[in-house]
């Protein structure tokens, strides 16, 4: 019984911390602006902690997160409002309510999936490139994927796409408890548990050893070609999934969401926690949502206090938060 | 049976050649030299035979098998590993970390494995380390473990790389100057380290050496290579001896 508690204590106190927040929002101890709040933490530790991976662990610089959010963003409302919300343009929902609850997940993974397709278009360049020609690569892809929706009238284009929401209302119909918050905290984990598990594997350990010297990696047996597909499929599905749930929180997106400033605003988590420490994503992520909202009274000044504060930090702190450590480097207990 | 023969390997550069019509067999167990002056190509030879480069024209073939057009990864894989001239360990992995990592070739397990932790990755994965620690043991390295390669003196940096070599399981071990920046008792603990691995691992060693009182105790082989060629081959005795090897050492007079 111990050893099951310890073998499985994450889940554990993950489960017992996602049950707390859940029951306070059902109840609605915290308001409705405070929830939100907190959904948005949760999709900018998928976004950093995903973005971590290339930026971090590989030391590849991709700077076109938020286009890999917006194909996620766009396949999963998409095919939500198609199959669960009668539409203008899709016409009436093709399954019933209770259908929604049961495939969003699956329709996030989709979206999640479509996203990891475009990361191996960014991930083939990068067989030969690398350092800043890599960079604007990524940056290209970025625009391109911005540009393709703007241009692609029947899902609004420019103008963005709507919809959502109906679907989120079609989840409360069936049972009337804070359904995103919860996906939101399910994939949350699930993400820093996918990423744990793969940095901490000997094979996932191969993108570490391209970061330290690409060229000994591919002698001494590691295959770099692959590994590079692998990690930018990681990275960038999760990022997709990120959009899946960001688009929902939201109801409406529109191209302009999905621009370099987002692809900024993750890279910046990034930097801030601590290139290659997924604990530091975490933290970063949640520090800088605050960070924000705590900022917003002061309005356009926000974006000369933010900046400045970066600037300080890459000055007296250039290795971020955590530097490449992890929280339980610093606790004294469990190190076998 | 020779373990690596190479034919007419020709290496070019635009129009530089750095490496003309080089033959060379290495039988299974001998332990064969390649000396030369700076910039005659020996460390070329090396970077083609790994996959680095590929060869202009000339066959490679090890234990049987064309390693022409193969990329590094897939050679290592078929057991050739090497050391660099210029230690090339990942700095920011621990030592045990550096001799796990290049175990990548044999995992056998993939993405999906590493993240539900199937029973095939357990495994693996204790297989990786065992092995890994039972070579830092056997390096008599086994207190490192945990260091980071940066913070370890050069002479025992040298030998987490031939660890990190010896870790991929090769049949064919190739020194870069292994000797390079290295002080005289670090020298002669690099050379008992040699003859020692032969023995111990049953494979097959080629070094590159600068450094003659290593190449003269442990080689029984040495060829020489000037500009690109071979211009000496046979044991070290007729080595020393030979006219056209003091000359493209020395220059005439």
């Amino acid at each position: 019984m111990i050893n099951l508690f310890h073998a499985y204590r994450y889940w554990i106190i993950y489960s017992i911390f996602s049950f707390i927040i859940v029951l306070s929002a059902h109840q609605e101890w915290v308001n409705a602006y405070i929830q939100l709040v907190m959904m948005f933490i949760g999709i900018n530790i998928i976004l950093s902690s995903s973005l971590n991976i290339i930026n971090g662990y590989m030391g590849e610089f991709s700077c076109g997160h938020a286009g890999f959010m917006a194909v996620g963003a766009y396949v999963t409302s998409i095919l939500n409002v198609w199959l669960f919300a009668s539409d203008r343009v899709f016409g009436p929902a093709v399954f019933s309510e209770i259908w929604a609850l049961i495939l969003f997940p699956v329709t996030l993974i989709i979206g999640g999936l479509a996203a990891a397709v475009v990361g191996i278009l960014v991930a083939i360049p990068s067989f030969k490139t690398r350092g800043d020609y890599l960079a604007i690569i990524t940056l290209a892809v970025n625009y391109i994927i911005k540009s393709a929706i703007e241009n692609i009238q029947s899902i609004g284009g420019a103008r963005g796409f709507m919809g959502m929401r109906k679907v989120v209302n079609a989840m409360s119909d069936v049972w009337d408890i804070p359904w995103m918050l919860i996906f939101i905290l399910i994939f949350t984990g699930l993400t820093v548990w996918i990423i744990w598990r793969f940095v901490s594997s000997t094979y996932g350990k191969g993108i570490i050893a391209i970061r330290e010297d690409e060229i000994s990696a591919e002698i001494m047996s590691v295959n770099t070609r692959q590994m590079k597909i692998t990690a930018f499929m990681l990275s960038s599905g999760l990022a997709g999934i990120a959009g899946g749930l960001f688009a929902h929180i939201l109801g409406y997106i529109n191209p302009g969401s999905f621009t370099i400033m987002k692809s900024t605003e993750v890279m910046v988590m990034v930097y801030l926690g601590g290139m290659g420490s997924l604990s530091g994503s975490v933290i970063s992520a949640v520090l800088f949502t605050i960070l924000l909202e705590l900022l917003r009274p002061l309005q356009v000044i926000k974006w000369i206090v933010i900046p400045l504060m970066l600037i300080l930090l890459m000055m007296f702190r250039p290795e971020g938060i955590m530097g490449n450590r992890e929280i339980r480097d610093f606790l004294p207990l469990k190190r076998k | 049976m020779s373990l690596l023969q190479i034919h007419n390997l020709q290496q070019q550069f635009g129009g530089l050649t750095a490496v003309k019509n080089f033959s060379f067999d290495i039988q299974k167990g001998v332990l064969p030299g390649l000396i030369g002056p700076n910039g005659a190509g020996k460390t070329t030879i090396f970077n083609v035979i790994c996959g680095f480069y590929q060869p202009t024209s000339g066959s490679i073939v090890f234990d049987n098998k064309s390693i022409v057009g193969f990329r590094p990864h897939a050679i290592t894989a078929q057991g050739i590993a090497r050391t660099f001239q210029n230690i090339r360990l990942w700095s920011e992995m621990t030592v045990l970390e550096n001799l796990c990592v290049s175990q990548h070739a044999n995992l056998g397990y993939g993405l999906w494995d590493a993240i539900f932790k199937t029973s095939n990755y357990r495994h693996k994965e204790a297989q990786v380390k065992k092995t890994a620690l039972h070579l830092l043991e056997k390096l008599n390295i086994q207190s490192v473990a945990n260091e980071r390669p940066k913070s370890l003196p050069y002479g025992l940096q040298r030998r987490v790389e031939i660890g990190r070599a010896l870790a991929a399981q090769p049949k064919l071990l190739l020194l870069d100057e292994p000797a390079a920046g290295m002080n005289s008792s670090e020298v002669e603990q690099l050379i008992d380290l040699i003859q020692w691995i032969r023995k111990e691992f049953d494979i097959t060693i080629w070094l590159i050496e600068h450094d003659m009182r290593v190449v003269m105790s442990v080689c029984e082989r040495i060829i020489v290579l000037d500009f690109g060629e071979i211009i000496a081959d046979g044991t070290p005795e007729i080595i020393q001896n030979d006219p056209k090897v003091i000359k493209a050492y020395l220059g005439d007079n």
